[in-house]
């Protein structure tokens, strides 16, 4: 039976080394930018002759466009511009594999929502009346508004990317041997979970501004600016080119601040689009602003996920083998969702050791806004299913809960049986700190003796029922490959020095509130020996800045900061070989600290900074590096499939939630997250800190109230009164402990913490309701009308139902792709090089290229 | 039809044309210029746009200009002096309670009249005060500690 290969551990030891700047607390460079009102966000941007655009929405979840007459709007005073589907007839999508997308719908609409119309007019009033001025005659269509009815009615295909029916993507796995893991295993567990989808809700509504320039003598026409409130300026200005055939050399797209994303402002955009087209056609800056409402409906969230999992374990909680099997509802278009669908099932290996592993996802298009990727992708459904199964499992195998999890943690500088490279991993120091800091065995031995764990609560009885849960997870520390499939750098970083002493730095690398800009100052600053303020930065501009290619998979500071670092180190040889020169010190003792370069042997040996770039001006011209960074290749199988999962480094998280549950009410309140998250090394601890508590408090969010709500084709509650978000009188208190354990790959040792912290709150908190309550709820969010139904059943079946019943999705038999099978020891030959090899980061200067951090031990 | 109306605006005033039904949200943005007031739904739910009249935070989506012209209104430009931050400013930025930023110039307007209400509030009081304010990114934790941080700031330095 195959197992989890065990790689050969690092050969060089890491330690904590002593920073001037990286892991130190300190503001963000643009912080005083942001408290003052003073940073730009898409819709602050006003342009001398701007004018205002807006989509026509379709009302219908599915019908068929019949004809659209925009006469009437066009003859309107004030509006200049009315385009429809036929203006923009070139299909996108995020991913090359689901181009299914048309800025304005073609032939039907698929979702209440759809874009069928744009207009721009001299401004916003006017654009009222004249969205209501284009008549479309629609010939209304049956909606599915489900996975099941999506499965049950192929014969209501809603979009042709569909392969069969409404299966967008069906992908089936097996690794190992599962069946003999299964037949080995002294218990097998089987249990159904639904995952509501949600929406992100940043607190920035998706807008943006196009400015095309006319240029009569560029064979082209002219050249076209956009901002946009985007996390992936890189994905945008591909497709924006791509459905305006503009070559991409003539289009420039530009992330300015942007108010939040979690995911939300990743895909190309129909208003996007629209609004570069109608400036396209009326030679003035369009700005598009969208509502709340349409925020909702851009949507990309969470996908509703049906959850099927069966594990077998030994007596003592041992894993021996799993299978899973995800239903996505994926809403009307692709989107992100193939990559979801893998992300469902790709990282089950990498919190806990499963030596066989089957894997069985399939993604549905319904008539809904589409889903795509929210914080932690396609991995927060199955880590809440497989969490709460294990709790299942241990409880029925009468192991403590943190026991389980304990006997099967995933080891460091490992492989899983899915073939991902696991390098750094502190999930048992996580695992401990939460625990202690809980209080976890002093809850748990002391409930006993509290008799059934009542609690006096919020209604003075003894209604309130105390319970407290745990959970474990893991998340990739950016995409091992791009979007669309290349050799090209993932990120990049050029600086260039002035001999005024101004350090300068570009990145593509865009700035979502997580702080990324900061973190490339932090890091080229630490290089320089300079401080963080001194530096100039310059981002997510298409046109200035070299690639990163964007705010997502939690990617920016592995790969960016590699790609700083390098650069900076490039630019910090020049300067200290003309330092040495000057200084009469050998290179290899000097320092760069304190805006000096120095000998550290004799630190009043010294060279002022700019004195160093004014010498290194002199002898090498103008001071210019660039740094780029690409994922190692060998991190994952050789399968097809292989792509989605496969990260240079994963983070770990634990989280230990505390509730009360109200038996009368069903009212869950979450009294105290305690979570302790694997960063490797904070580059700035009070960021990382904040990521964990951000996705601690959005996980809470999606665990007790956050969901979509649809009725007859209709979002109920697209506003942020009725879709209920924590406010600071629901959110729980939130402890972060941070697990430093350098990654060797990472940036200074750094990972990921914008997205691996929200996993593990949501199950934590499912298994403290169970705690309290002695009831599963297999469904999320928890809300009080399940919390009582949960009870009622139980009560009626005198606690023979212990949970409410999911309904089965009855999947299609066989399963509609063929099922690969691979062994891990297929690649046996390649991994031990692999963990070998560092981040694989280039340094490009003046024509030259070489290799700026050793591949050592590659053999 | 355009109406000339006065507001009074960190401590400036503007005489200005408006159309009547523009709230003071659109008015502060595009007709003065004061886009530090952000927006997040329009319809009063989010407290993006929150701003002091009369030294009450109100959300100025859902306030018309007409209304106010009797009334002092403070926006985030408002909430420094000759370039000398508040001290919540302060705390908010070295103590990372602005991620995004987006909700952070109406978090800082609530915070500052709470301050000046309750000098040392206590977590209660904060978020009763900021129930009306949404903010995606943070959890709420960094703010309480920014407020916090300023209560004590301002305590040393005898109030501000």
């Amino acid at each position: 039976m195959s197992k989890q290969q065990t790689l050969i551990a690092p050969d060089v030891p890491v330690s904590h080394a002593t920073y001037r700047v990286i892991g130190t607390p300190r503001p963000k460079v643009d912080a005083y930018a942001r408290v003052t009102g003073r940073a730009l966000y898409a819709d602050d941007i006003m342009l001398p002759r701007m004018v205002y655009g807006r989509l026509l929405r379709s009302p219908h979840a599915h019908a068929r466009i019949l004809s659209i007459d925009t006469s009437r709007a066009l003859a309107l005073p004030g509006v200049l511009a009315v385009i429809t589907g036929e203006d923009l007839p070139r299909k996108y999508g995020i991913l090359p594999s689901s181009q299914d997308e048309y800025a304005l719908a073609m032939e039907k609409v698929r979702y209440v929502g759809d874009p069928v119309a744009a207009v721009a007019a001299l401004d916003p009033d006017i654009l009222d009346e004249a969205l209501k001025l284009v008549h479309v005659e629609y010939e209304v269509l049956p909606a599915l508004m489900s996975i099941d009815e999506a499965l049950a009615h192929p014969e209501n295909k809603i979009n042709d990317e569909a392969r069969t029916g409404n299966i967008h993507k069906a992908v089936s796995y097996e690794f190992g041997e599962v069946e003999a893991g299964f037949a080995a295993a002294d218990y097998v567990r089987e249990d159904w979970f639904y995952y509501e989808g949600n929406n992100h809700a940043p607190m920035e509504e998706h807008a943006c501004v196009a400015s095309w320039e006319p240029h009569p003598a560029d064979p082209v026409g002219g050249k076209l600016t956009l901002w946009s409130s985007t996390q992936t300026p890189h994905y945008v200005h591909r497709e924006v080119s791509k459905v305006l055939n503009l070559p991409r050399s003539h289009v420039r797209v530009i992330a300015p601040n942007v108010g939040g994303g979690f995911g939300g402002k990743s895909d190309p955009f129909s208003h996007e689009i629209c609004a570069c087209e109608l400036s396209r056609r009326i030679a003035r800056p369009v700005k598009i602003t969208c509502t709340r409402e349409e925020v909702f409906l851009n949507h990309r969230g969470r996908h509703p996920v049906k959850m099927w999992v069966k594990t077998g374990v030994k007596q003592d909680g041992t894993l021996t083998a799993m299978h899973f099997r995800s239903f996505l509802d994926g809403g009307a278009y692709g989107s992100y969702g193939i990559a979801t669908t893998y992300y469902t099932g790709a990282l089950q290996t990498v919190t806990y050791t499963l030596p066989a592993y089957k894997f069985e996802g399939m993604r549905l298009f319904t008539n809904k806004p589409p889903c795509g990727p929210k914080r932690g992708h396609g991995t927060t459904q199955p880590r809440y299913a497989v969490e709460a199964h294990l709790d299942k499992i241990a409880h029925d195998l009468g192991i403590d809960p943190v026991e389980l999890r304990r006997r099967n943690l995933i080891e460091p500088y490992t492989r899983t049986v899915n073939g991902l490279r696991v390098t750094s991993c502190a999930l048992g120091e996580c695992l401990d700190a939460v625990v202690e800091r809980s209080g976890w065995y002093d809850f748990h031995d002391g409930k006993s003796a509290m008799n059934g764990n009542a609690a006096p609560g919020k209604t003075g009885n003894a209604a309130m029922k105390r319970g407290m849960g745990i959970a474990a997870s893991s998340y990739i520390c950016g995409a091992g490959k791009p979007i669309y499939w290349n050799d090209l750098p993932h990120s990049a970083v050029q600086i260039r020095l002035d001999r005024g002493g101004g350090v300068t730095v570009y990145c593509g690398a865009t700035d979502i509130g997580q702080g990324s800009t900061s973190v490339l100052a932090y890091i080229v600053a630490e290089e320089l020996g300079i401080e963080p303020e001194h530096i100039h930065l310059e981002t997510a501009d298409t046109t200035l800045t070299p690639v990163d290619l964007g705010s997502y998979s939690s990617r920016v500071t592995f790969m960016a900061g590699n790609a700083a670092i390098a650069a900076a180190r490039r630019l910090r040889e020049q300067l200290f070989e003309v330092a040495a020169e000057h200084l009469r010190v050998p290179v290899e003792r000097l320092q760069a600290g304190g805006g000096v370069v120095y000998d550290e042997s004799d630190p009043g040996t010294a060279l002022p900074f700019v004195q160093a770039i004014e010498l290194a001006e002199a002898r090498f011209g103008a001071l210019v590096s660039s740094g780029s960074y690409a994922p190692p290749e060998d991190i994952h199988g050789d399968y097809k499939g292989a792509g989605v999962g496969p990260s240079p480094a994963y983070s770990y998280s634990t989280c230990v939630a505390q509730v009360t549950v109200d038996v009368e009410t069903g009212e869950v309140v979450v009294e105290k997250l305690w979570m302790a998250h694997d960063v490797g090394q904070s580059i700035n601890p009070l960021l990382v800190a904040g990521q964990v508590e951000g996705g601690a408090y959005m996980g809470y969010g999606e665990a007790v109230m956050e969901q979509q709500v649809f009725r007859k084709g209709l979002h109920k509650i697209p506003s942020l009164l009725d879709y209920k978000l924590p406010t600071t009188l629901d959110t729980p208190e939130i402890e972060t402990i941070l697990i430093e354990i350098p990654d060797r790959e990472g940036p200074f040792g750094g990972k990921e913490a914008g997205q691996g912290p929200l996993n593990p709150a949501i199950p934590a908190i499912a298994n403290a309701v169970y705690d309290a309550i002695g009831v599963r709820i297999d469904e999320v969010p928890i809300t009080p009308d399940k919390v009582l139904r949960a009870l009622k059943a139980t009560q009626a079946t005198a606690g023979a139902a212990t949970r409410p019943q999911i309904a089965p999705t009855q999947a299609p038999s066989p399963w509609p792709t063929r099922l690969i099978r691979w062994q891990p020891e297929a690649i046996d030959g390649g991994l031990k090089a692999a963990t070998h090899q560092n981040g694989d980061g280039h340094i490009q200067n003046e024509g030259t290229t070489f290799s700026a951090m050793a591949k050592g031990g590659q053999s | 039809m355009r109406e000339l109306i006065t507001l009074h605006v960190n401590g400036e005033s503007h005489e200005i044309a408006v159309l009547a039904h523009h709230t003071l949200l659109e008015v502060l943005r595009e007709d003065l210029g004061l886009i530090g007031t952000k927006h997040g739904c329009e319809l009063g739910e989010c407290g993006a746009c929150t701003v002091l009249i009369d030294g009450l935070p109100a959300l100025a989506c859902l306030v018309l200009p007409l209304e106010v012209q009797e009334s002092e209104i403070t926006t985030i430009e408002g909430a420094e002096a000759n370039g000398k931050l508040h001290p919540l400013q302060e705390t908010f930025a070295e103590l990372g309670a602005a991620q995004c930023g987006y909700c952070t110039p109406g978090i800082l307007l609530s915070g500052i009249a709470l301050l000046r209400d309750h000098p040392q509030p206590t977590r209660a009081q904060m978020q009763e005060a900021l129930a009306g304010n949404l903010c995606r990114c943070t959890g709420y934790t960094k703010i309480y500690e920014a407020v916090e941080a300023a209560a004590q700031r301002m305590a040393r330095s005898g109030g501000a």
